[in-house]
This record gives structure tokens, C-alpha cells and sequence, in this order.
């Protein structure tokens, strides 16, 4: 019963917001391509609550070496999204997007956009290269760098005026910061740092 | 034990009026000759497509976008001159050339273009105007609609010879 409470909310709050951008009047004027650059950033902002969660320990059901290929796959995704989100806009206004990309845009939560693309990047290839890294490197480096994605994209999507529902995505956003406050809490991020400085 | 001359309370008070200054307007460069030209926005030329034809109305209407075109420094109504326009809008995307539209000013430097309602696109509804004709200095501008359900903005224009 409570495995189904907790994996129904978590389909609810990731699933409401996506649904609710579904209803906006704004779709009705844009093309397939933009639609699709912007589901594109409302999925992998969605994407950013479950990837704490699975590394937290806090999901009943899969076993820990699940949870962790999940979270894998979901990094993976995340990226994917970004990739399509960033590349769809381009093709729906090129000059608008090079402006970001080269932090000029004229837009305020552009730069966070770009500043969280980047998190994002970096933290999937600190992923890839964890093998070779420094215990206490990874863990430091990949919590910076998606507490810079999470942060960025939280800043990113309230700024902007566009498909996502007002009151949908800022329970989102709420979601993802607590979210986030959780896994570094669980997975106690700090305390590796401060064994290194004691020895 | 020397003090600061510098009290707590001076301090906040001139961080406060340094705070103050910029917005309200008081940077602003001192024009000898008075009225200071339009600057172009950044972002103000994306999607720009030069010699937009000029027409009686872009697409179908429903949004008024006017404002008025004067002379830097002694600030006199420019007539004649061409104000280009161009938005994402319930008709087209802001590359469709069917988005592109100018009109001329009148005798008072006055220009008004019907245009299809703008939506907001890229997070922000916005429109773009330029002026590219060649006898003053090219500017481009991208104004913010104070609100995405306004069905009309006026933007100013002030031109320094080229």
C-alpha cells in the first residue's frame, strides 16, 4: 500500500505539469519542431526529481543496484533532453539561441538555461569517467554540478513565459529543490570532505 | 584607536543613493544638443529580414503596434521614414515572411501597423522593429509587451544621422 502511495504521487507530480503544459493556448501557434524543443526541457526538468529520489533511498520497490541503473539511464535521458530541447529551438530561431549560447541574450533566464545545460553536461561525463576519479572528486564534483543544474533550471523555468502552467510548475520547482536537499542529506555528501581534512 | 570618518549610517546612505542613481535615469549620458538617439536592444535584429515590404496591414490584424519616429537632439517628427516590424504571432513564427511588415510615418512622425495579436515565443511576448533605411544610424528594438494579453504597444523611435 505504501509502495503504491509513494510511486503514485511521484507519477503525479512528475506526470500533472507535463499534462498541464499539454492544455496551454500557446501550442496552438507554434510548430511541431518547437513543441517539441519545449516538452523536450518540461521532460528533463521532470527528470531532475527522479534522479535524487533514485539515489537517495527513499523509493520503495527496486533494489539499490536497480535504483542505480535507473538513475543511469534517467542521466541519460536528461542529456538526451537537453540535446533536443537546445537543438529544437535552434532550428525554431537560430539567432535567438546562438545569443544564449554565447550568454548575450537579451532574455534574464537564458544565461541559467545555458549555465544548467552545461551542469548537466559536465555532470554525465563526471559520470562517465567515475572509474578513474578520486572517490571523494566524484562525489563532490557530480553533487556541485547538478545542484548547478537543478538551481539553473529552477531559475530558467519560472522566468519563462511559455507552455507550463504558473501553479504546476512552481510545485515542480519546490519539488525538485527539496528533492534535491534530500539526496545530499541521505547520501550525507559532506561527510567524505571532511574525513579527507581530518587525516 | 582611530575611527572611520565614515559613519555606519553615512555609509547605508550613500550605498542607498548609489543604489538609487541608475534607476532613475540620473546615469543617463548628458546630451548637450538634448534629445538622446534610440540605442539598439541586444537581440533587437534576430530573425530580422531586410526590405520588408510595406503594407496595409501584416496578415489578418488585431494587434496595433505604434509609436512615433524623432530627430536626436532637437527631437523633430521625422516624416516619411520606413519603421520595419516583425513577431511570433497567432499567424506565424518571426522567420515566416508573411510575419514581416513596415509602414511609413506621417507628418508627425507618427507610425501605426495593424499586425496579428504577438504571443509570447522564446519565454518573453516581444516584438522587434527596426529602422534600416539608411539616412540615420540602423536601429533595432525588441520591447517587451507589459502583458502577453495586450493587443497594442507604442514604441519610440529617436534617430541620429548616419
Amino acid at each position: 500500500m505504501r509502495v503504491v502511495l509513494i510511486w503514485g504521487a511521484l507519477a503525479l507530480a512528475v506526470a500533472t505539469p507535463i499534462f498541464a503544459a499539454a492544455n496551454s493556448p500557446l501550442l496552438q501557434w507554434r510548430d511541431p519542431i518547437y513543441i517539441i524543443a519545449g516538452f523536450a526541457g518540461i521532460i528533463g526538468m521532470a527528470l531532475m526529481l527522479l534522479q535524487p529520489l533514485l539515489v537517495s533511498g527513499v523509493l520503495p520497490g527496486p533494489s539499490p543496484q536497480t535504483s542505480r541503473l535507473l538513475h543511469r539511464t534517467g542521466g541519460a535521458v536528461l542529456v538526451l533532453a537537453v540535446v533536443v530541447h537546445v537543438a529544437g529551438l535552434w532550428i525554431t530561431s537560430p539567432p535567438d539561441v546562438i545569443d544564449v549560447l554565447l550568454f548575450r541574450s537579451p532574455t534574464p533566464f537564458a544565461i541559467w538555461g545555458a549555465l544548467a545545460m552545461w551542469a548537466v553536461f559536465a555532470a554525465a561525463l563526471l559520470a562517465g569517467l567515475r572509474g578513474r576519479l578520486p572517490l571523494r572528486a566524484w562525489r563532490w564534483g557530480h553533487t556541485a554540478l547538478v545542484s548547478l543544474a537543478v538551481v539553473g533550471t529552477i531559475i530558467h523555468a519560472i522566468q519563462i513565459l511559455g507552455t507550463m502552467e504558473p501553479i504546476t510548475k512552481s510545485l515542480l520547482a519546490i519539488l525538485l529543490g527539496a528533492a534535491l536537499v534530500l539526496a545530499i542529506a541521505k547520501r550525507r555528501v559532506w561527510v567524505m570532505g571532511l574525513r579527507a581534512r581530518q587525516s | 584607536m582611530k575611527t572611520s570618518s565614515i559613519s555606519r549610517r553615512s555609509a547605508l546612505a550613500l550605498g542607498g543613493a548609489a543604489l538609487l542613481t541608475p534607476s532613475a535615469g540620473l546615469l543617463a549620458p548628458a546630451h548637450a544638443a538634448g534629445l538622446a538617439p534610440t540605442p539598439t536592444m541586444r537581440g533587437g535584429a534576430n530573425n530580422y529580414r531586410p526590405n520588408a515590404p510595406i503594407v496595409e496591414r501584416i496578415g489578418g490584424g488585431g494587434f496595433w503596434m505604434t509609436g512615433t519616429v524623432r530627430r536626436a537632439g532637437d527631437g523633430a517628427p521625422l516624416e516619411g521614414q520606413r519603421i520595419q516590424m516583425w513577431a511570433h504571432t497567432t499567424e506565424g513564427h518571426e522567420r515566416d515572411a508573411a510575419s514581416h511588415g513596415a509602414t511609413l510615418t506621417d507628418a508627425d512622425g507618427v507610425f501605426r501597423l495593424e499586425m496579428p495579436q504577438i504571443v509570447p515565443a522564446f519565454g518573453q511576448a516581444h516584438g522587434h522593429l527596426a529602422y534600416d533605411s539608411g539616412d540615420f544610424k540602423t536601429v533595432f528594438l525588441r520591447p517587451l509587451l507589459a502583458s502577453p494579453n495586450d493587443t497594442t504597444m507604442n514604441v519610440d523611435f529617436v534617430l541620429e544621422p548616419a
